[in-house]
């Protein structure tokens, strides 16, 4: 009787509904989780924690005054304390431990600390402790305690509660006048300065390019060494600019007391945002967090990328996939119309598909070896032994950089173009062809005005593809065009804005180099899983835009269902 | 022939069908295609054993038969849509203004214009309705709007759906219904202004009214077109065409005027065919 409900059961397909619901519904949890955990873990970085402080005691050792953040906690085993001479409270199996950040890196040599909960006592969170970003030596954790200009004491900290919240006012807008000021400087550098930098080297190759083809007359060295004079002139201005600048940067400094009671002089100059998480209300927290992010969005990175925005790294991405889609659309949907339209089928079109198809599943780092190798030192070398011969021995496209990248990554994707552009073309009925070809069009006219239109959606289908794939790969880049830290963006405001030689930062190889090659793996942690974040966000939004523009074209073509 | 006069009963009255008789004589008209023994093959099978006929100028020639007779590939011959298919072989001469149309100088494009098709499915491209009925004209390299404005009018007129179409000319062709499409499709291949219009089973996909709209048309087209139209429904061919071509098994059986092919056919296979015995 058993035996034959059960058979019944089977047959009646519910276990396979069971089965296929199941496996759609553990993909659903394997992606919600994947993006929920990398979230949580990112994306809690940027909220201001509370400042605890308090006394840790170690048996045997003098109380010790801790000031920082919370980062992290775990349980640690009795055997394991014992190991090094210490109990658990009550003799309980395991006790918590914390991992505080105490930052004051040019004190302590590191930013973070591992406590044993049961050792803190008189633990508290004074509204007056405060965290403060600095552009070097990490956060700085303490208490204010006076505010100079110059010489001349401003505002005292250590007063009544009055005399505490007019130093804090004080210490607020001399941090945002040092910041406008920072800005100006930076201006000033990266713009003007960085293009009479630019136009110097230009005038430099121009003398070399001169002096290569014996065309250097006594006229052009005058008339390079005008131009040259004229922009040394205007250096020497924008140079004078910035000395006022730094003076004027340099004025105001402050002196705040660490956790040990040492008292440390800071430059206003050094500080990038100081804050009071313990005195914050919560919308201040929410303020202070969407600044955050946004500085994290938006800003150049700082402290060997541990610290600051990742910018350079998405733009680089989001360009360079750009690049990316603009070479292989082209050239995918010229191999995949020839092969479907015009090749004559038969074995060798059959043994370019099963080449086409393999090409899809060879390592990406083969095609990094590859790209290095036939683009970068082949390809380049040539080109710049041919057309800048003026800046040898330093190579202009002899060297690894977005073009190359952009290449390589083309035609690591230009399988999944061709077999989707392949799919389309032949999945247009027969009896539109046909219909074209009776009214007197050639091959080519038909192609052009109804076929390729028709396709357009499945070619997107291929560059939706393509971008997906191509936006996460690291390993080619690593060997191909990706730096640590580029100083300036590929695409900018010097001739001819695009630079095509120049090496890009890439957020999939910043999260290898913040989370592996960082100096200060604790600090970087949050970033990885941030940056991790951002680049599946990239990648989605990268797709969102194809898949729109596949959907609009799809509508706009939507063959007869024949 | 006596057995046909015995089973006159079974076939056509063609006067019931509200057709006037008229008699047409095949030898007193002029060709707009001459098939000169023209020979078939797909790969090893042979599909056309010879073929001889002329496709009168400005009449309507209706080919019947049995599915797979090759009515269609004949018809596909006239405007070298076989070339499309691997494997098509072709001996024999069609001739179209005493040139033979497979000779090796002809420009295919130039005689799919002055040939035009129409297939047994709607196929209007994803388009507007005027763009497709411009297509050809473009394709033609004519620029002038005007005259594409013109053009596309006649056209539409022609295939009487310009009051239907007017006043959404710049809507998708796939919004209309089947019956619609079928027309757009026959005023976008007389756009082009093609010496003859073949019709492959034009009206096979359409529902009754449709079919009778594009007898209809038919019926008009044939002042200026000369027509060849390829249909299973023997009803039809009787009521369209001015003469008839049976064929069966890849040979020409019976052709000649229609009246007479359909109330007193010379062979016994068309005669069976006619009366339903077969096919």
């Amino acid at each position: 009787m058993m035996n034959i409900t059960f058979r019944d059961w089977v047959k009646s397909g519910s276990p396979f509904i069971w089965l296929n619901a199941g496996a759609v519904a553990i993909s659903i949890i394997m992606v919600l989780g994947l993006v929920g955990f990398i979230a949580s873990k990112g994306l809690v970085h940027f909220w201001p924690a509370a400042i605890v402080q308090a006394n840790y005691t170690l048996p045997g050792n003098a109380p010790l005054n801790i000031v920082g953040q919370v980062a992290d906690s775990e349980m640690v085993s009795a055997e394991q304390l014992h190991a090094i001479g210490l109990e658990t409270p009550n003799g309980a199996a395991e006790a918590k431990r914390l991992l505080l950040k105490v930052g004051n890196r040019d004190v302590y040599g590191g930013d973070f600390r591992w406590v044993l909960d049961h050792h803190l006592s008189e633990k508290s969170y004074p509204l007056t402790a405060v965290a403060i970003e600095r552009r070097e030596w990490g956060n700085f954790y303490g208490y204010l305690s006076a505010v100079y200009q110059g010489d001349t004491l401003v505002a005292d900290a250590n007063g009544d509660a009055a005399s505490y919240e007019h130093a804090w006012q004080a210490f607020q807008s001399r941090i945002a006048r040092a910041l406008a000021i920072h800005d100006d400087i930076m201006d000033i550098q990266k713009g003007e300065i960085g293009s009479i930098n630019h136009q110097i080297e230009r005038l430099r190759l121009e003398e070399r390019r001169l002096e290569l083809n014996d065309e250097l007359s006594d006229a052009e060295l005058a008339r390079l060494q005008a131009a040259r004079d004229v922009l040394h002139a205007e250096y020497a201005a924008h140079q004078k600019k910035l000395n006022v600048l730094y003076q004027d940067l340099a004025r105001d400094h402050f002196t705040a007391v660490e956790m040990g009671g040492q008292s440390i002089e800071i430059k206003m100059s050094e500080v990038v945002r100081a804050f009071r998480p313990n005195a914050m209300s919560s919308g201040q927290k929410v303020a202070h967090y969407f600044s955050k992010l946004g500085e994290f969005l938006g800003d150049d990175p700082r402290e060997a990328n541990t610290e600051g925005g990742v910018f350079p790294a998405i733009f680089g991405t989001v360009l360079m996939v750009i690049l990316m889609a603009l070479m292989v659309t082209p050239l995918g949907v010229v191999a995949a119309v020839y092969l479907r339209e015009y090749a004559k089928q038969g074995i060798t079109t059959r043994v370019i598909r099963i080449a086409v198809n393999n090409l899809a599943g060879v390592p990406s780092i083969v095609y990094g070896v590859f790209g290095l190798g036939f683009f970068v030192y082949f390809l380049g070398g040539t080109i710049d032994e041919l057309f800048f011969p003026e800046a040898l021995p330093s190579p202009t496209f002899g060297t690894s950089g977005l073009l190359w990248a952009s290449i390589t990554l083309a035609l690591l994707t230009l399988p999944v173009v061709i077999v989707a552009t392949e799919e389309g073309l032949a999945r247009i009925p027969r009896m539109i062809r046909e219909g074209s070809l009776a009214l007197g069009a050639t091959k080519w006219e038909t192609l052009s005005r109804v076929i390729l239109p028709m396709a357009s959606p499945a070619m997107m289908t291929g560059v939706i593809l393509a971008v997906a794939r191509a936006a996460g790969e690291v390993a080619p880049l690593m060997l191909v065009g990706v730096v640590k830290l580029a100083p300036t963006l590929p695409l900018n405001g010097n001739y001819p804005f695009l630079h095509l030689d120049q090496k890009f930062m890439h957020l999939g190889f910043h999260i290898y180099d913040v989370g592996f090659q960082s100096p200060n793996v604790e600090a970087a942690r949050p970033l990885v899983y941030a940056t991790a974040l951002l680049l599946v966000i990239v990648i989605a939004l990268l797709n969102l835009a194809a898949i729109y523009i596949r959907n609009h074209l799809r509508e706009k073509y939507k063959a007869l269902e024949m | 022939m006596t057995q046909a006069n015995t089973e006159k009963g079974h076939s056509f009255d063609m006067s019931a069908m509200g057709r006037e008789q008229q008699h047409l004589d095949i030898n007193a008209e002029v060709a707009a295609l001459t098939v000169k023994g023209l020979r078939l093959k797909y790969g090893e099978k042979e599909a056309l054993h010879g073929i001889d006929m002329i496709i009168p100028k400005k009449r309507v020639t209706a080919f019947i038969g049995p599915s797979g007779c090759g009515k269609s590939t004949l018809l596909r011959c006239f405007n070298r849509m076989n070339d499309l298919v691997d494997g098509c072989n072709i001996s024999g001469e069609i001739l179209l203004d005493e040139q033979n149309i497979y000779q090796k100088d002809v420009d295919v494009a130039d005689l799919r214009r002055r040939v035009g098709m129409v297939f047994q499915k709607p196929n209007p491209f994803p388009k507007s309705i005027y763009e497709n009925v411009a297509y050809g004209l473009r394709i033609q390299g004519i620029k002038k709007k005007r005259q594409i404005d013109e053009t596309v009018e006649w056209a539409l007129r022609s295939a009487a759906l310009w009051n239907e179409v007017k006043d959404r000319l710049h809507e998708s062709a796939l919004g209309m219904s089947g019956g619609q499409q079928q027309r757009l499709v026959i005023a976008r291949t007389i756009a082009v202004k093609p010496e003859v219009l073949l019709l492959d089973e034009p009206a096979s996909a359409l529902d009754p009214i449709s079919t009778l709209k594009i007898e209809e048309l038919i019926h008009e087209l044939k002042n200026d077109f000369t027509i060849a139209i390829v249909t299973h429904n023997m009803q039809q061919a009787a009521r369209v065409s001015d003469y008839t071509a049976f064929m069966y098994m890849g040979d020409m059986i019976e052709f000649g005027d229609t009246d007479q092919l359909f109330t007193n056919p010379e062979q016994k296979q068309t005669e069976d065919y006619i009366t339903g015995r077969y096919g």
